[in-house]
């Protein structure tokens, strides 16, 4: 069963070559054999069969009809209990289920269990959930490597073939980025594509979901069950959701690829901008043009998004006062302890970090200073792209500035871990599409990524161009 | 008007401006499909939306705006086609987000006015600032348990329009005028209940001291009124407050205040420096409102008669005074019965003036008697018009009319059928009346050469002696008539 693809899967479904349940109960011996790797934090044997049995005996035929997905535990579950990570959700079993996790139960996914994260997705490394770090499958025996994040779970459960595909949610790189570290195709579509609704928020106006796959067919299929429009959601967008499966088109000829100047920053590692050079004359052999173009405000996009992000999040974490549901420290004596105490005590350091830095940048008095003007860095940035996508098809880039580094290594220095993002983060805060696929490895074989990005809704055509890299992988 | 305050030493003017919260009549809530319903048990009508459940985002209820825009356009206001949701944020176990969903920067409503009428006759403009929509927070109550404090959600996320006023007012008189005048706008509007009993409009009052023709003092805020007349009380007693500090040589800090009905006073509920931060940002959960033209023109067409355009269709159509047609105005639910009734008949609209008296003399004294509104008046306009009609024609007496007012108003009957059946008809035969004034001549001689020598009060004993003979039926003008040719 090892690297099955989707669609080959569906067929020994229909043709009853294997039944639901036996295929789930595959998937719950993998898991079971690489707990270890604490890809899972929460699943549950029992239930899955359940499931299984039921499609088993369920006469109608969906398009995902068995397929076994994991689950980001940032997608409030029906079912399963949803943490996202954190100590202050520990005991949290919503009543409701996400919209897009109902649109993959709908299409009869079966869903193996919720992946591990960042504690609220605030993360690179998938080291700050109060459930444990996850472990890269690529590590070796005596090197553990982070499997990136904060969808670090989803990501190393697709690498290790545990699931089919996994959700993931990116708001300044968390798919792209643990794709990248951990060999598999993670895709983020444009902002407003999937409904944020029953998503656990980080930070409204970037968080976007999104899938891990192993490879372009899988994710354009699960990429197309999860889209689409909800008016529950103010930010969800109505427009037309393309089969992405059936249109894929691996040619590129007269494709004209942009090579940002921008992103060639000093200090990164030879292997990336191998890498890099590499997929450019691939797509160059395919017919595509190169052309290189600028994106100057680049520079300004990690520190903009390092407040807009914890901004945003400082707020949305505000309803975890241990009032209503979730964690409730013991130690309370007043109203404000009751705050103080369920607070500290149920935020990592990590969320914290976010809360007081985006406190601060809301101030009376550092408002306009912070807030305003990374508001209008955002502006800028989004125009830099708005700009590019007169003059190309879509920009090239390395997903990441190193491949995936070893636990505990940016454990103490936030800046560091922050630069992980760096070339995930200006399109985030554009709001557009972007992939990274698996090509190339570094000197000590670890996988490294590019990412293709495109105009808002281009979803198809980065598929396409993927489809390509894809099969042209050397 | 002079509306300055005497305090020991000096004369004193108050500056007053009013923050007034009306929650808009709406089925369900700003931000999610939860009932509004008033009066339900506790934290039944919560959505997931309202407990801030994770995950769960706000969808602008589209009902709410109209309502808004409404209001801005009957308060002769500016209508911004741009408009932002910004969350304000703060803890407290009744507000489940965190932050409570407000408009800061760019409220959905710009600058209006609002004009109040005097007794005397004059009248005064007071600006509107702004208008802008927030949710409501739930309620904590206190009371249940003495260890531990409960949260009711119900009210949770209920649309409120905030609207200020510029500080324009100078004194309680104006403030209550104000208030009353703003809050018949809402209910002929339809956009607010106006029911300040169960919470429906409140007011947070800025109030000021200065001597005449200095600047501005230092504001005290007076925060959630809920009556007019507490509203007065918290002005004159922190007025007087204020002046006797300055007096006595003091500094006004700029507090944040609480009004205690029992003890009619003020006192404090946080300084300047306890202030919070409420680090507004806008709503990345909502996008920025924008309105087209032809949306509000929509709107403006919904607008019904408000209580200026009736005032002074009153005025020019039927010659009311201005201090009657606001009397008749300041209530929709009034003015809408005078409407009833004067439609019945043109002779009516010709007497506008008596139906105003006898709705504010007889009916009001009624009502007021019993508690009721005058929609749950036991006198339907119709009948009301019936009986003004046989007042015009003379078919009875004003003072029969009085009776025959209050079996209408025990019986909920006609008034035709009580005259009828009493025999209360106006007798305004001259042959009758004269037999009548004859047979009172022939029995008081004595009177009557009394009267002849000069006695003239004494037309009113022979005229009450044969109203009683007619058991008040005589019509009063034919007997007057009458008398006097027949005692010449």
């Amino acid at each position: 069963m090892k690297n099955q693809s989707i669609s080959d899967t569906l067929k020994l479904i229909k043709s009853k070559k294997i039944s639901i349940k036996e295929l789930s109960n595959n998937y719950i011996n993998e898991i079971n054999k690489n707990k270890d790797l604490n890809a899972f934090i929460y699943f549950n044997e029992e239930k899955i069969l359940e499931r299984a049995e039921k499609l088993d005996n369920m006469k109608e035929d969906l398009p995902l009809k068995g397929i076994p997905l994991g689950i980001k535990d940032l997608f409030c579950t029906k079912n399963m209990p949803t943490t996202a990570g954190s100590k202050i959700l520990s005991n949290f079993q919503p009543t409701y289920e996400s919209f897009v996790t109902k649109k993959l139960l709908n299409s009869g996914a079966l869903f193996l269990g919720k992946t591990n994260l960042d504690e609220f997705a605030m993360g690179s490394s998938t080291t700050t959930s109060f459930f444990g770090n996850t472990i890269n499958p690529v590590s070796s025996e005596n090197k553990k490597l982070v499997p990136g994040g904060s969808s670090g779970g989803s990501a190393a459960a697709v690498a290790a073939n545990l699931c089919l595909g996994a959700t993931g949610t990116d708001t300044g790189g968390s798919i792209r980025q643990p794709a990248s570290f951990c060999g598999v195709i993670g895709m983020k579509p444009t902002y407003g594509l999937c409904s944020r609704w029953g998503i656990i928020a980080f930070s409204s106006s970037l968080d976007q979901a999104g899938i891990f796959a192993n490879n372009i067919q899988d994710a354009s299929i699960l990429m197309y069950e999860m889209a689409g429009y909800d008016p529950n959601d103010s930010t969800s967008s109505n427009v037309e959701i393309p089969k992405y499966h059936d249109n894929l088109n691996s040619n590129v000829d007269g494709k004209i690829i942009g090579i940002p100047e921008e992103y060639s920053l000093p200090g990164i590692s030879d292997e990336i901008n191998q890498v890099w050079d590499k997929a450019i004359k691939v797509f160059e052999k395919g017919g595509a043009k190169i052309k290189k173009i600028k994106l100057p405000h680049t520079k300004y996009a990690l520190p903009a998004y390092y407040i807009i992000a914890p901004a945003e999040a400082s707020s949305n974490l505000a309803r975890y006062d241990g009032v209503k549901y979730g964690f409730r420290s013991e130690n309370i004596s007043s109203l404000e302890e009751m705050y103080e105490l369920t607070r500290s005590e149920g935020f990592g350091k990590e969320v914290k970090r976010r809360i007081l830095i985006g406190t601060y940048v809301l101030s009376a008095g550092y408002y306009d200073a912070y807030y305003i003007k990374a508001q209008k860095v955002r502006k800028l940035i989004s125009n830099d792209f708005r700009d590019a996508f007169k003059e190309c098809d879509f920009i090239l880039t390395p997903t990441t500035p190193s491949p995936a580094f070893p636990i505990g290594e940016k454990e103490d220095d936030p800046i560091k871990m922050y630069l992980n993002d760096i070339f995930t983060v200006p399109a985030s805060l554009a709001g557009l599409p972007g992939i990274s696929i698996p090509y190339g490895t570094s000197k000590e074989g670890l996988p490294l990524g590019v990412q293709i990005l495109s105009k808002h809704f281009n979803e198809q055509e980065i598929f396409n161009a993927g489809y390509y890299l894809e099969q042209n992988n050397e | 008007m002079n509306n300055l305050t005497k305090g020991s030493k000096y004369e004193w003017e108050t500056i007053i401006g009013l923050e007034i919260h009306a929650q808009i009549s709406s089925k369900s809530k700003l931000f999610s499909s939860s009932s509004t319903k008033f009066g339900s048990e506790p934290n039944t009508q919560v959505s997931l939306v309202d407990a801030a459940m994770p995950g769960m985002l706000p969808v602008i209820n589209e009902h709410c705006i109209r309502q808004a825009i409404k209001t801005g356009l009957g308060l002769n206001a500016k209508i911004n086609k741009f408009s932002i949701f910004d969350r304000k944020n703060y803890f407290y176990p009744d507000l489940p987000q965190g932050y409570q969903i407000s408009q800061y920067k760019h409220p959905i409503v710009g600058e209006g006015v609002v004009t109040i009428d005097f007794k005397d006759g004059s009248s005064k403009n007071i600006r509107i600032t702004r208008l802008h929509l927030e949710q409501d927070a739930g309620k904590s109550l206190h009371d249940q348990n003495p260890q531990k404090t409960y949260v009711d959600l119900n009210r949770s996320g209920v649309a409120l329009m905030e609207i200020v006023s510029e500080p324009d007012m100078r004194s309680s008189e104006e403030a209550s005028i104000f208030i009353t005048k703003l809050r018949s706008i809402l209910m002929y509007l339809g956009v607010c209940d106006g029911n300040m009993q169960e919470g429906s409009l409140r007011a947070d009052v800025n109030i000021s001291v200065r001597k005449i023709d200095s600047d501005l003092g230092t504001r005290c805020e007076i925060k959630n009124l809920n009556s007019i007349k507490f509203i007065k009380q918290a002005i004159e007693f922190e007025s007087k407050r204020q002046i006797k500090i300055l007096e006595e040589g003091g500094i006004i800090e700029q507090n944040t205040l609480l009004f205690d009905s029992t003890t009619g006073k003020t006192k404090s509920m946080r300084s300047k420096e306890e202030a919070h931060d409420y680090r507004y940002f806008p709503d990345p959960d909502l996008l920025p409102l924008k309105l087209e033209d032809s949306y509000i023109d929509l709107i403006k067409k919904e607008i019904p008669e408000l209580p200026d355009n009736r005032k002074n269709r009153y005025k020019n159509d039927y010659g009311l005074s201005n201090y009657d047609s606001s009397i008749l105005t300041s209530e929709k639910s009034v003015s809408d019965f005078f409407d009833k009734v004067i439609n019945i008949n043109t002779n009516l609209k010709k007497e506008a003036k008596l139906v105003v008296n006898w709705i504010t003399s007889e009916l009001f004294a009624f009502l007021k008697k019993d508690n009721k509104s005058i929609e749950d008046s036991p006198i339907s306009p119709e009948n009301f018009g019936k009986l003004i009609q046989l007042i015009i024609s003379d078919k009875i007496s004003g003072k029969i009319a009085k009776d025959v007012f209050e079996e209408m108003y025990k019986f909920n009957k006609s008034p035709d059928i009580i005259v009828q059946e009493k025999g209360l008809n106006q007798v305004s035969d001259t042959k009758e009346i004269e037999k009548i004034i004859n047979n009172i001549i022939d029995t008081n001689q004595d009177r009557v050469k009394e009267y002849k020598a000069g006695k003239n009060k004494l037309l009113g004993f022979f005229v009450g002696l044969a109203m009683k003979e007619s058991k008040g039926r005589a019509n009063p003008k034919i007997l007057n008539k009458i008398l006097i040719e027949k005692l010449k």
